[in-house]
């Protein structure tokens, strides 16, 4: 069994990287050393009336300073809160959650859409392979210069402003791009085509999913998707994202 | 200092047991809370054979609460003796398994199936709002909650606890009619029928459309009822609903229950059971109480 921890971080860091998109870099105890790209963190609300943790995915690891650091967008109450918290302020956290991304050394398409990006900077940084990083924004960029550093990056934008006009596989299939590996996280749409690709092109293909949850670690089943196979934990067609997942092999899950 | 109760016959070490469907069987809770400082565990809904479960989305954050429509989801009684038996027998803490069913013989087939496994009480659900059938069905109208629980009556071999649903109009009389058809003990409440839209995408927030409110927003309403249900019925009431603290759970004591159920606060904070369970003790010393039971429906 994964070690996993209850902990009071520390804010080290916030600022706001694009427009209602936010850093915050945590100071952990022993959160971040056991941490693995792709994995998330449930993040829980100061204000008592949010009863229900943020799971926010792990975008950096920092194992020598005991820190983290996520990036997620403001769409609610509680993110507005947690964007509001300085620097200095004492965070409860449970983690590190889920299982992470498998690293291969094979010739790999990192692929993120939208709020899916943070967490394919830390899986690209260990990575160990030729990487591709393809990157499909709505329209303002965030990150895109720190994952410039870690091997070739390809944007894509739906209005255009900036790289291909389009998504991520308008880009891959406008610079004839090739891969061995397809890792990828970002809205379902998204994901659906990546997976399409993936099957076409028969690509071993890995898909970071996303849905409400409520205990994070496994116990309410709120947050299952459809499984192509009976799981092995649930008897039924289902797996738990928060625990099987949140990376799923593309033909293994139903979405 | 006392924090034992009798429930149905049974010593908890202390009133402080998990809500079903909020804690699983243990395993996932076990890595934050030490199992064996509960009163006990109450296993998630067990039918007799696997159930998918809804739709998602499942869960759906409101004011002070949260909607599930789960519906259920589990993987079948034999799974359950076979895997989550042995794990929880490992602990020094009383076993509630949590029974569903579609029909009343689903009930009383895994009733049956759990008559050799050394469980200690039985939580019949006849109260979940998320199915249909089974659930719900059975457990607003009296002549049948009454007619459920004779029925399980006949092949339990541990004492049966019938879970109530507060979507009703008059709590006591379902209390009544489950007492008099045999049950040892009653649980309440199980969730609030509720509904959520998204305005932005102007659909229903959860799959199911309509889910359970849980969670701190429906505690007065537990209370009211486990005081009104205490006034009714002779036997015991694990009351639940909302509880978030140990003040929350002293409260629901004084109103009449003899133990309590902690649910959603579990996900808010996944060592909130052994706070609790350390909150009561203060409680009781600071106003000197020898033992929790003389608190249970001591309101004035």
């Amino acid at each position: 069994m994964a070690e996993k921890f209850k902990e009071q971080a520390v804010i080290i860091r916030q600022e706001e990287i694009s427009y209602g998109i936010y850093s915050m870099w945590l100071k952990t105890d022993r959160i971040a050393g056991l941490s693995k790209p792709g994995q998330f963190i449930s993040v829980y609300c100061h204000e008592g009336s949010r009863l229900l943790p943020r799971p926010i995915s792990i975008c950096e690891i920092d194992r020598e300073d005991r820190s983290v650091r996520i990036v997620y967008r403001v769409v609610g109450k509680g993110t507005e809160e947690l964007s509001q918290l300085r620097t200095g302020r004492n965070i409860d956290i449970v983690g590190p959650l889920g299982n992470g991304f498998p690293l291969k050394e094979k010739k790999a398409f990192i692929i993120g859409g939208g709020i899916g990006i943070p967490p394919m900077l830390q899986l690209a940084r260990e990575l160990n392979c030729e990487k591709q990083l393809i990157l499909g924004y709505r329209d303002s960029l965030f990150l895109q210069e720190e994952f410039k550093r870690l091997g070739t990056v390809y944007v894509a934008t739906e209005d255009g402003s900036y790289g291909i006009d389009g998504n991520v596989l308008d880009a891959i299939r406008e610079n004839g791009l090739n891969a061995e590996i397809i890792y990828a996280c970002g809205p379902m749409p998204m994901l659906r085509a990546v997976k399409a690709y993936a099957a076409e092109k028969q690509i071993e293909c890995w898909v970071s999913l996303e849905e409400h949850m409520a205990c994070g670690i496994g116990a309410c089943l709120g947050c299952v998707c459809k499984s192509k196979e009976r799981d092995r934990h649930t008897n039924v067609n289902n797996k738990r994202i928060c625990k099987e997942g949140p990376v799923f092999r593309a033909e293994e899950v139903e979405f | 200092m006392n924090t034992k109760v009798n429930l149905a016959g049974l010593t908890l070490k202390n009133p402080v047991m998990t809500a079903s469907g909020t804690f699983g069987s243990g395993v996932e809770f076990a890595e934050f809370v030490d199992l064996n400082k509960l009163g006990a565990v109450v296993t998630k809904g067990v039918a007799n054979v696997p159930w998918e479960g809804n739709p998602t989305p499942r869960i759906a954050e409101t004011y002070g609460g949260m909607l599930n429509a789960v519906g259920l989801q589990n993987p079948g009684v034999d799974v359950f003796i076979e895997r989550d038996m042995p794990f929880l027998t490992k602990y020094d803490t009383r076993i509630v398994v949590n029974v569903c069913g579609r029909t009343v013989e689903d009930y009383c087939d895994v009733v049956k199936r759990l008559a050799s496994q050394p469980v200690d009480l039985l939580e019949i659900n006849i109260s979940c709002p998320n199915v249909e059938e089974g659930g719900i069905a059975f457990g607003q109208n009296p002549q049948s909650v009454e007619a459920v629980t004779k029925e399980v009556k006949k092949y339990a071999k541990q004492p049966i606890i019938m879970k109530l649903s507060p979507n009703v109009t008059d709590i006591a009389e379902m209390a009544r009619a489950a007492e008099a058809g045999g049950a040892d003990a009653l649980s309440l409440i199980n969730t609030i029928t509720g509904m959520k839209i998204d305005i932005h995408s102007r659909t229903f927030s959860l799959g199911n459309k309509t889910g359970g409110l849980s969670g701190p927003a429906i505690h007065p309403v537990a209370v009211r009822m486990v005081y009104q249900t205490a006034q009714a019925v002779k036997i015991p009431i694990i009351g639940m609903g909302g509880i978030m603290t140990a003040e929350d759970a002293i409260e629901m004591i004084l109103a009449g229950a003899t133990a309590v159920s902690v649910g959603t606060a579990n996900f808010r904070n996944p060592t909130v059971t052994m706070e609790i369970v350390d909150g009561i003790r203060e409680y009781m010393e600071q106003y000197h109480v020898k033992n929790v039971s003389e608190l249970i429906g001591a309101v004035k």
